[in-house]
Order: structure tokens, then C-alpha cells, then sequence
């Protein structure tokens, strides 16, 4: 940005800021927005919400959301993803969804959901969200993502619903890359999601698809790929999926010594067997709450009514840190423990961690 | 906010557990009169807790969509109320006939607006009947409200002191807020001689008396002394967060709303109906509040009648502490549903468009136990609490000298102790 465009803005701003507060002097103790957002709840400079436009089926259990975005929506870039904040019988929930549409077009997103057994918010959103549901939203984010500048080969591999944000990748990117395979896991041929245009990419030969159906070939083992894909060594990968092929593809590239060409997303954290749990204190709320080792403290807070900072709810985003100022806590994907001495507080990710024995928050 | 000072009564009150010995209540509290649960047995007093857990257990799992659709419909109402009664106040220049309609309107709707901003909304967002919502927006941890209380000072005085210690003499400083005696139990002193007429500058002030109460302005000078730094420092930060509140409310409604208002020739009216409109919601709210605890019929708690309080007596105390009001839907909810204050006493953090539901369970309840389920009509419970506010401005009656001689004799005291004092 130049010196001549970036002053502009910036008394622009400061007027804003002046205007902001008169105005706030005419809504106190509400803000100026709360009105605003009687009329307008996706006018710039809002809270970033969406409205679900269109719920298009995939395959049985998935299904294709188009949202349109608040005009306070940055964009993305292919791979990333959003958190979505849904209300589900009046309590929000809010999850995270990479993003499978191309940015900037048409003025929409999509995301892509499989309904998973027993998942609240996948289930809604496959089948009981309609279109005009307002929904709330988070800018993009991600790093799971292509390079500026794409690799010479690259590998994907997914499976189930991990296809998606290779999905975004593909729909924007496949035209600069050159030599794709693509090894993509299903249960069985009519689970794939997004299978008539994956077959379509590779049938007019701009990659190299191989499918894999639990069902005839079995589940995918990683040995298997040498044979699939004899110069995956050469290739950057891109691998997203269910835990067990994420930390199998760690441990596979690892011992080929070429861990630095994979790239993985994690969707959910490793679980480790439950630890013994304990009594969280919010300290700012004064409220105890009784938890077990295998919950994380973030659900048990929100289960509570305790307002929670939240984040990605995977331990990636480090939006739900809070200080824990004694107590200890154990990490559900490692096992680790964190202890916290009284007077020695640490910052622990409330998401990821489950209470290992009397824990004291700063909420 | 922590109850550091009682950690053991507070814990005995979170489940029923049947399991702590309790003593039968006597016949006859301290003072002399009946005690009104005297004939229950410990056990039936946990059994009543078992009940009320089982019917909270109940509404509040089926909390959902249409409850939670219903507090954004109020909120929607109450922000087009407001925002619409304002800028009709605007207009309050015209006179169509001799009369000003836009003043009269935007008044009304404006003095609606605040009802509803304070009662179903405010005070029941503060009480975490909407957190499981999980909507930051609508939620007691970031919840202010358009009173000159702080919302987290009036948190503090109100959910933890009033609702833990409901209508305990000495305990509950809601009994009467420090300036009205309206139990026969309290001791008397000649200032509740003038309560008759404070009772009517406490209500159309009322928010600036809450905000004083809440900060506990009226005998702080006796405080003072023995508080220590940490304290001090709480209280002037507590004194400077009030004082903020006030510069913010007053500015809205005194000025910069006015100030628009000498665009359209309507700035005096406009301060009038802000006026009116704050002194509506602070005289409604009063009256509800007073008739929710202080009619004839509702019962006060000795002090150390709570040592060891159970769950199931801590129910028993909020359904005796508390009166309900009888009416419309449209009373309720202009009440804040305080019009339910037993249901609401019993389930604070419950919603309050479910208190409707459960209150025919909690008078069969009550009823089937031999209880008295304080109820009446708005009028009734007024005359009723305003007539013990004029019975008690006067000290009790004693065998061996009149109310008259009683009154000279404390008066004649207080002058001998003022000459004593001074040098």
C-alpha cells in the first residue's frame, strides 16, 4: 500500500471512529449495531453472520451448503476453513467446515457436511437447516492450503468428507497444476462426495484419480501406496481424513524421511483413554463444575452456561487459551499432563484439555 | 464473587440429600409469632425438595427453540419500542388541536420500552436465564442494562445476597432495601416514622436508590473504618463505575437526545418525556418488587435460623419468602414475570416465560403440604404492602406503654446521645 492510498483511509477511519462514538452516546448501554441489526444483520461492518441460500444432497449422508456471507466477509483461500455458529434448539454451536466453493464467486460459500452418527451439528445442517437460516460466522483460516506459486507433482489423499477442502483446492487451482494424483477413500462407490466431478477432472485426463472403496478394496493401507502412487517420495502431499490415516500418513512419511513435503488437516483431536477428571472452578463466573477426564474443559464450561472464548475445537486456532492458576489438565490428543502450580499459572487450550484433578480458571 | 464467608451452608443447599440430620422447627419463632412450616417434619421438607428438583429437571431440559425464539422476539419488540418512541418524541414540536400526540405517544411507547428493557429482559438476562443459549449477545457475563446500577454490582447484591439469603433478617438487606421496616421483626427506629413518604421518593428514584443500595452508599461512613486497602480501592472503583453509568444514562436521555431534538423544536419535550418515561419504569419496577416480598402473608427468617440450611429448606424459606401477583399474559410480562416471584424465587436462573407453566404445580404443591401460596390481584398486594409500610413506620405495640410513649421515649434518647457526643 502507498503512503498517498493508506492516509486516505486512515482519516476516513477517524472520522468513523468520531461518528461511532455520538452514536454511541444516543444507544448506551446497547451499541448503535443493536439497532442496526434489527434491519441489517449482514450489512458491513456487523458481526460476521451468513444466510444459508441453498442445502443441495451430495450423497446419502452429505450435503452442500451455500451461505451467502455478511459484507463484512474477507474471502478465503482454497483449503481453508470457516467456523460455523448454528443455533440448534435455541443453543448455539459452533463447528469448523473447510470451504469447498471457489472464492469470490457469485457472492456465496459453500461448505460440504457428511452427517456423522450422533454429530449435532452435521445432522442439522445436512437435514434440518433450511435456506433464509441466519447463521453466525468466522473469517477464513487455515494454512492447509497450495503455495502461491503450485508444486510440479502433488499428491492428495483423503477420505470421507476430507475431500472438501481438497475440493476447494481442485475447483480453483486444478488449471495451474500439471501432474496431480489424487487417491481418494469411501466406504463404498456411492459415499464418495463431489464422485461425478472428481470422474469427470480425471476422465479428461487433468489427474489421475484412485478411488478406493472399503467395501471391495478394504481399508487403505498406507503400505499399498508405493504400488498406487510409485513416486509419491517426489510429491507434495496433501492428506486430510479421519485421525487414524492422519497419524498413519505422519508416521509413513516420517519413516521415508520426506515428512517435510506432507501437509495435513486435522479435523478432530486424537482422543486418548479418559484420565481421572475433577472440579473445575470458573473463577470469574464463581461456579464449579464437575467434569470427567474424558470431556473437554470447553464443553464442560459451555455445558455449564459459562460464556467460553472458543476457537476451532480441534487445538489448532489457540482461541479458547485461558490461564489456569492452579490445577492440572490433560492434553486429550497426547496424554500429556500440564501441571499449574499455585502462583505459577499457565496458559492451557480449554478445547483440547480435560481436567486431570481440581482446576482454577481466570473465566 | 464468592461466599467465602458461609462455603459450608452454600454446599449443603446444592443437592437434596436426605442425609443431614435436621432438628423439627418449633412451634414459635423467637419473636413470638407462628412459625408457618412448623408442622412439617424434616423429612416431608426434603421430600418438598425432591419434588421442586423434579419439576426444575423437567422445564429446563426442555428448554429450546421456542424459548429461546420467544426472548429475541421481546428484545426485537423492545429495541422497536424504544428507537420508535424516541425519534416520535422528536416530534413532540407539533400541536395538533391543543395537544401534542407525537409527546404523549413516544412517551408511552418509550415508557414501555424501558419496562420491558428492565424487567423481562435485564433483570432476567442477569439471572442466566438465558446463558445455555450461548449467545454472547444475551448473557449475563456481558449484559448492561439502561439503569444506573452496574449490572455486575446489582449481580452481586441481588443473585447472591437476595437470593441466597431471601427475607433472613439481618442477612437479606432487600427486606425493606436499609429504609423501609415492613416486618414486624425488625427493629424500629423514628426514621421509619417518614417511610409513608420515603417509600414514594425510593420509587420514583428508584434507580438511583438501587444503585446507592447496591453500593452500599448509606452507612459506609460506618464501614469505612474498618475496612482495610483492598477494599477501599473496590469501593471507589465500584463508586466510579456507578458515577460513569450515571454520566453515559444521563447523557442519553438529558442531552444528546434533547440536542437533536432542538433540530425539530421539540428539546424540552423531549427531556420531559425521558423523565417521564425513566420515572414510569422506576415507579412499576418498585411496586412490583415491593409486592413480590413485602404483602401480608409472606414470612421472615431469623438469622440463625439458616445454620446448616438444606436444599429442600432452602426451597421451603422461597416459597414462604415471596408473593405472586394474579393477571393477564400482559401483566406478566410487563412484570418480568415477577408477577411468578415464587416460581421465580424457587428457579432464579429458570426462563421466565416458563414460570407460567410450573406455577399451578408449585400452589398444588404447596398446598397439599398446608402452605400459604401468597397470591392476589396488583391492587390487593399494593394495599397490602403499603398498609404494613404505614403500620410499621410506628414501633410495635408493648404491654407496659403506648406506640406514643415508645416514639418519645426513643426520640428523647437519640437528643440525650447527640448532647453526649458533642464536646
Amino acid at each position: 500500500m502507498t503512503a498517498t492510498t493508506s492516509r486516505a483511509p486512515l482519516g476516513r477511519r477517524r472520522l468513523r471512529d468520531e461518528v461511532a462514538r455520538v452514536a454511541q452516546a444516543f444507544a448506551t448501554p446497547l451499541v448503535p449495531g443493536d439497532f442496526l441489526d434489527l434491519v441489517s444483520p449482514l450489512r458491513t461492518g456487523a458481526d460476521l453472520r451468513g444466510r444459508i441460500v441453498a442445502v443441495s444432497p451430495e450423497t446419502r449422508d452429505a450435503a452442500t451448503i451455500t451461505i451467502r456471507p455478511g459484507r463484512s466477509w474477507r474471502g478465503h483461500v482454497p483449503g481453508q476453513y470457516i467456523r460455523i455458529g448454528i443455533d440448534i434448539d435455541g443453543v448455539r454451536h459452533w463447528r469448523a467446515y473447510s470451504l469447498t466453493s471457489v472464492p469470490a464467486e457469485l457472492g456465496t460459500l459453500t461448505i460440504t457436511t457428511k452427517a456423522i452418527p450422533d454429530g449435532l451439528v452435521s445432522n442439522h445442517l445436512v437435514r434440518r437447516a433450511g435456506p433464509g437460516t441466519v447463521i453466525h460466522l468466522d473469517q477464513a483460516t487455515g494454512s492447509f492450503v497450495l503455495p502461491p506459486v503450485p508444486p510440479a507433482k502433488v499428491l492428495f489423499l483423503t477420505a470421507g468428507s476430507g475431500i472438501t477442502p481438497v475440493m476447494g483446492m481442485l475447483r480453483s487451482r486444478l488449471p495451474e497444476l500439471h501432474d496431480v494424483v489424487h487417491v481418494h477413500c469411501a466406504p463404498t462407490r456411492t459415499d464418495v462426495i463431489f464422485a461425478d466431478e472428481l470422474r469427470t477432472y480425471a476422465s479428461s485426463g487433468r489427474l489421475r484419480l484412485v478411488e478406493r472403496h472399503d467395501d471391495e478394496h478394504g481399508i487403505l493401507d498406507l503400505a499399498d501406496l508405493q504400488a498406487l502412487v510409485p513416486d509419491w517420495r517426489e510429491r507434495q502431499a496433501w492428506v486430510c481424513g479421519p485421525t487414524g490415516l492422519l497419524d498413519a500418513a505422519e508416521s509413513h512419511w516420517g519413516a521415508a524421511g520426506v515428512e517435510d513435503l506432507l501437509h495435513v488437516e486435522r479435523f478432530r483431536p486424537t482422543l486418548v483413554e479418559p484420565g481421572d477428571g475433577g472440579t473445575i472452578t470458573f473463577l470469574g463466573s464463581a461456579l464449579d463444575v464437575e467434569a470427567d477426564g474424558a470431556t473437554p474443559i470447553l464443553d464442560a464450561g459451555e455445558a455449564a452456561g459459562v460464556l467460553m472464548p472458543s476457537g476451532c475445537r480441534m487445538g489448532i486456532c489457540f482461541g479458547c487459551v485461558v490461564t489456569l492458576r492452579d490445577g492440572a489438565v490433560r492434553d486429550l490428543r497426547t496424554g500429556e499432563t500440564t501441571v499449574a502450580e499455585e502462583g505459577d499459572p499457565v496458559t492451557i487450550q480449554t478445547c483440547i484439555n480435560a481436567v486431570a484433578g481440581a482446576c482454577h480458571l481466570d473465566l | 464473587m464468592t461466599l467465602a464467608t458461609e462455603p459450608t451452608t452454600l454446599n449443603s443447599r446444592i443437592s437434596v440429600d436426605g442425609t443431614s440430620e435436621r432438628p423439627q422447627r418449633p412451634a414459635y419463632k423467637s419473636s413470638g409469632r407462628a412459625n408457618p412450616a412448623a408442622h412439617l417434619t424434616p423429612a416431608q421438607i426434603e421430600e418438598i425438595g425432591v419434588e421442586l428438583d423434579r419439576v426444575r429437571r423437567e422445564v429446563m431440559d426442555s428448554r429450546g427453540a421456542r424459548d429461546a425464539a420467544y426472548i429475541r422476539r421481546v428484545i426485537a419488540v423492545q429495541r422497536w419500542l424504544e428507537i420508535g418512541g424516541r425519534v416520535t418524541l422528536l416530534g413532540s414540536g407539533v400541536k395538533v388541536k391543543g395537544i401534542r400526540p407525537a409527546f404523549w405517544l413516544g412517551t408511552a411507547a418509550l415508557s414501555l420500552a424501558k419496562i420491558l428493557e428492565n424487567m423481562e429482559i435485564g433483570h432476567n438476562v442477569l439471572h442466566g436465564q438465558w446463558d445455555w443459549m450461548r449467545d454472547p449477545k444475551i448473557h449475563s457475563t456481558t449484559w448492561e442494562w439502561d439503569f444506573v446500577s452496574p449490572a455486575a454490582q446489582w449481580k452481586y447484591k441481588h443473585n447472591v445476597l437476595h437470593h441466597t439469603y431471601t427475607n433472613v433478617l439481618g442477612r437479606d438487606d432487600d427486606l425493606g432495601y436499609g429504609i423501609l421496616r415492613v416486618d414486624p421483626d425488625q427493629k424500629w427506629t423514628p426514621f421509619y416514622l417518614a417511610q409513608p413518604l420515603i417509600h414514594w421518593v425510593n420509587a420514583a428514584f428508584f434507580e438511583y436508590g438501587i444503585a446507592a443500595y447496591d453500593l452500599g452508599i448509606s452507612d459506609i461512613t460506618q464501614r469505612w473504618p474498618g475496612m482495610n486497602e483492598g477494599e477501599r480501592a473496590e469501593w471507589r472503583r465500584n463508586a466510579s463505575a456507578v458515577l460513569a453509568k450515571i454520566r453515559r444514562q444521563v447523557g442519553k436521555d438529558y442531552i444528546a437526545w434533547p440536542l437533536v431534538g432542538l433540530l425539530t423544536g421539540a428539546a424540552p419535550w423531549v427531556v420531559l418525556g425521558d423523565f417521564i418515561a425513566n420515572s414510569t419504569r422506576n415507579v412499576w419496577a418498585n411496586t412490583v418488587i415491593v409486592c413480590g416480598h413485602f404483602p401480608a402473608g409472606v414470612e421472615t427468617f431469623e438469622t440463625d435460623s439458616i445454620e446448616g440450611e438444606t436444599r429442600g429448606e432452602w426451597y421451603l424459606r422461597q416459597m414462604l419468602g415471596s408473593a405472586n401477583i394474579s393477571g393477564s399474559r400482559l401483566l406478566h410480562t410487563m412484570t418480568g414475570n415477577l408477577s411468578h416471584q415464587i416460581e421465580h424465587h424457587l428457579y432464579p436462573d429458570m426462563p421466565s416465560n416458563r414460570y407460567i407453566e410450573v406455577a399451578p404445580r408449585i400452589r398444588a404443591l404447596m398446598e397439599r403440604y398446608g402452605l400459604h401460596y401468597v397470591t392476589g390481584s396488583l391492587p390487593r398486594q399494593f394495599a397490602s404492602v403499603y398498609g404494613r409500610i404505614l403500620t410499621y413506620a410506628l414501633p410495635n405495640p408493648q404491654p407496659d406503654r403506648s406506640r406514643w410513649q415508645t416514639i418519645r421515649a426513643s426520640i428523647r434518647e437519640r437528643r440525650g446521645a447527640a448532647f453526649t457526643r458533642s464536646p
